[in-house]
């Protein structure tokens, strides 16, 4: 591997790791950016020439901390000579082991005084180390944006002194849910991605994967943590079935289930087994369980339907949304036919007008009991307020069946 | 770290309060300025008279410019403040949550000014 390409790496792997120790050892975000950017520079020469060190992010941990200490001796002294830095040679090992403060760092990162999208970004860019044009291209903004939002962020970081430190217990777990929901967030902006920018997004669940394994490291007690790596993990094992040739979004019933990612489903139902033994429920896990029981059925019609409705119906206790009590009625249609499921429905109305998966699902079992007209009406309605291009040729296709079957 | 909080509630919902809630009331305010005082964070604290008794001053092109009251009609107005010392946002935030204003109105927390410092 070159060095510039073991750098890219090194640099992907390690950022987060060395920036939280630059953080934590001289308060500065922007200090610690600029240092870890210097020290990138000296290590393109210097493994170009000297070869890589064995323990390259310990190397850029103690070069980086050097040229911080250099740049704050040159803002006090006004001294803009260069200075000729003692470097450590490359088979230095370093003698210090870099102490893991990415815990800390993604607390100040996400902590709740900030804007939701700056914490989005600040943890893309600080503990992901995607740079600054990477995130704006994510987020679909220019990249001074981007780049401004950054800067805002990390400004009220000093001005309004957020803390760097674990939260104590009585902020502990609200804390750590707004970790969860960042992390999630991320996820999701990749996951919903479709059309030409999806590969790029997409990256966004790997990235978002790689933050949970590390929460995951950094919290074993918590089991919703691991409910939520559980969770991605097993709703990204459906990434090549979900998307077809022309990008668009292929539904669950249809995806060709052989090419669901069985290493991922293996590995996210390990966890989600790991978290249940912590007995600590909680949305994650019953999301992640929802999930797992997709995964493990080789067709649509071998679903443990039951077992679905079920999980809905905790989760609508846990966390009542529209979505969960418009699936919870899909699911108990599903298990115990569609007259139940539709009397679940039903009382939604007035709330879940404008909702598309409301009429699609309303849609859907009025026609499986044989309603065509209102089915159809359903069928309309869902259309119109539908904005994915593939649920709508579904839906267009239901209807047209509704009506050439109703004449 | 000297934190202002500025408290703002909606005036013209003001409740008629029974003697006996507002001397409930009183009470909570003194209360928070005991714990915040013996906790050593208490700097400075002033409640403000409502904007109706307010006058707006503006000196344009070196004329002074009078009007009676705040600029724009809002529902929420200043009403207080209070001035705190504080570890970081965290701790202000929780003394935050405690200033009995914060149940019905809410709470601005901003940073004070340092010399040198923006």
């Amino acid at each position: 591997m070159s060095a510039a390409a073991l750098i890219e790496t090194t640099y992907r792997e390690e950022h987060g790791r060395v920036i939280a120790a630059l953080i934590s050892q001289f308060g500065d975000f922007t200090l610690a950016e600029d240092a870890l950017q210097d020290a990138l520079v000296v290590a393109l020469e210097r493994w170009e020439t000297e070869g890589v060190p064995r323990n390259p992010g310990a190397w850029l941990t103690t070069v980086a901390k050097r040229r911080a200490i250099d740049r704050l001796r040159r803002a006090t002294t006004q001294d803009r000579t260069a200075d000729v830095l003692d470097l450590p040679t490359i088979q230095d090992e370093p003698d210090m082991d870099i102490p893991d403060e990415r815990l800390k760092l993604m607390f100040t990162c996400c902590h709740p005084s900030l804007a939701l999208e700056a914490q989005v970004a600040l943890t893309l860019h600080t503990l992901g180390g995607l740079s600054t044009t990477e995130v704006a291209r994510a987020f679909r903004v220019t990249e001074s944006t981007m780049a401004q939002r950054l800067a805002r962020a990390r400004r009220k970081i000093h001005n309004a002194r957020i803390p760097y430190r674990v939260p104590p217990a009585e902020l502990l777990s609200e804390r750590v849910d707004a970790l969860l929901a960042v992390i999630y967030l991320i996820f999701n902006e990749g996951y919903c991605a479709t059309g030409g920018d999806a590969p790029i997004r997409h990256d966004l669940c790997g990235e978002a994967i790689r933050l949970g394994r590390v929460l995951v490291k950094l919290l074993p007690q918590s089991a919703e943590t691991h409910g939520l790596l559980a969770l991605m993990l097993l709703h990204d094992s459906r990434h090549e079935a979900r998307l077809d040739k022309a990008g668009e979004l292929v539904l669950l019933d249809e995806q060709d289930r052989t090419l669901w990612d069985q290493t991922k489903i293996d590995e996210g139902t390990a966890i989600l087994d790991m978290a249940l033994t912590l007995y600590q429920p909680g949305p994650y896990q019953v999301q992640a369980a929802i999930s797992a029981l997709h995964a493990e059925a080789a067709t649509p019609e071998a679903t443990d339907w039951r077992q679905i409705a079920m999980l809905y119906g905790s989760l609508a206790t846990m966390r009542p949304s529209m979505v969960v009590e418009v699936n919870r009625a899909v699911a108990v249609a599903m298990a115990w036919g569609a007259p139940a499921g539709l009397k679940m429905l039903l009382p939604l109305d007035a709330e879940a007008d404008d909702f598309y998966p409301y009429h699609a699902a309303r849609a859907d079992l009025l026609r499986r009991t044989n309603q065509r007209e209102a089915a159809a009406d359903a069928y309309e309605r869902a259309i119109a307020l539908c904005g994915n291009s593939a649920e709508r040729s579904y839906l267009q296709r239901r209807l047209n069946e509704m009506l050439n079957r109703g004449v | 770290m000297k934190y202002m909080m500025l408290i703002y509630w909606n005036h013209a919902e003001k409740p008629d309060f029974t003697p006996e809630e507002l001397q409930k009331l009183r009470q909570g305010w003194l209360n928070f300025n005991k714990e915040a005082e013996a906790a050593g964070v208490l700097l400075d604290y002033n409640g403000l008279l409502d904007i109706t008794d307010a006058t707006t001053v503006r000196v344009r092109d070196g004329k002074t410019l009078i009007t009676d009251g705040p600029f724009a009609e809002t529902h929420e107005q200043l009403g207080g403040y209070y001035v705190l010392d504080c570890k970081d946002l965290d701790e202000a935030i929780s003394w935050a949550a405690k200033i009995p204003a914060v149940i019905a109105g809410s709470i601005e927390i901003r940073p004070m000014y340092i010399a040198g410092q923006g």
